[in-house]
């Protein structure tokens, strides 16, 4: 169910990242300032702006979730966060390396844009903690949900922190004002937006259907397991993991 | 998001390292969550082989047991 059309969206991923890095490595020009290392920027705000969407969309999914009581929602919800977690990760080690390589220093405290996504990726690293702390399912279902949109809510500060800060000399990417990316850059920076955000829908329904899979497993072993089921009162063997 | 503030540009030796080290470590990060996905799915691939042969002999002694009778 979850795996369906999993095939085409992955040839797209695929086809979109080879796209996007032709483009970065042998179209788009070099940045008269920051030169060949601003190569990085291509790669690190599509990922940074795709794990911050995934948050909001995992909020999203919660409140579908605490509306209807279906734990598919549930299931979206945690793949969608964990996920953006991931590239949240990615985001962080991309941007510390574009900072030492134009600042000096892995780490910058006084940029809020920097010390902003901190606190989303840290407020969301709490979340699995937070969800396997319960163990009754149903209260851990819901108790996930209400994480989720709380701080899904608080995602979007992220974005503004980005806009306000004053220290920003940040290419605007669709601005129409000065300081907006010229045409080839820009480009390039949507086909790599596309590309990433194919590749997080891609690995979003890679692990529902791995998880939906193991669900599905676990149910079957229930099934034989029970008694009267046709395998006699014989325990099905655990696999050690 | 990382805003790197108008600086005199690297040069390109230099520069190149940095942006082969941005890309590898997306590389290795996605290499390694696959790595994680094929293990578990090796796991639910022999647990359901094991759920299969057991489910199969359970079937052969209903089929003896019912011979016997």
């Amino acid at each position: 169910m979850y795996g369906k059309g999993l095939r085409t969206l992955s040839i797209a991923t695929v086809g979109a990242i080879a796209l996007g890095l032709s483009l970065v490595f042998f179209y788009a020009p070099l940045d008269a300032d920051q030169g060949f290392v601003q190569k990085i920027f291509y790669l690190h705000v599509p990922l940074s702006i795709v794990a911050l969407l995934g948050f909001i969309a995992g909020g999203g999914f919660a409140v579908a979730h605490l509306r209807s009581d279906n734990s598919r929602w549930d299931a979206y919800s945690y793949v969608c966060i964990h996920m953006s977690v991931i590239f949240g990760v990615a985001v962080l080690a991309t941007g510390s390396i574009w900072a030492r390589a134009s600042w000096g220093h892995w780490w910058v405290w006084d940029e809020p844009t920097l010390v902003s996504f901190l606190i989303v990726f840290l407020l969301y690293a709490t979340y699995y903690p937070f969800r396997y702390a319960i163990e009754d399912r149903d209260r851990q279902a819901r108790y996930a949900s209400v994480f989720a949109v709380t701080a899904g809510a608080f995602v979007p500060l992220n974005f503004l922190a980005v806009r306000l800060a004053e220290s920003l000399v940040h290419p605007r990417v669709f601005a129409t004002a000065n300081g907006g990316l010229p045409g080839p850059m820009r480009l390039t920076f949507l086909i790599c937006l596309v590309a990433m955000a194919l590749l997080w829908v891609t690995l979003v329904k890679f692990e529902l259907t791995a998880k939906n899979a193991r669900g599905q497993l676990s149910r079957l072993r229930r099934a034989l397991d029970a008694p009267g089921s046709g395998t006699g009162s014989r325990v099905a063997p655990e696999v050690s993991s | 998001m990382f805003l790197p503030i108008g600086v005199p540009a690297l040069p390109l030796d230099e520069a190149g390292k940095y942006v082969a080290a941005a890309y590898v470590v997306f590389l290795v990060l996605l290499l390694v969550y696959l790595a994680i996905m094929a293990a578990r799915l090796q796991r639910v691939e022999r647990e359901l082989r094991e759920l299969a042969s057991f489910a199969e002999q359970g079937s052969r002694q209903e089929e003896r047991e019912e011979v016997s009778a």
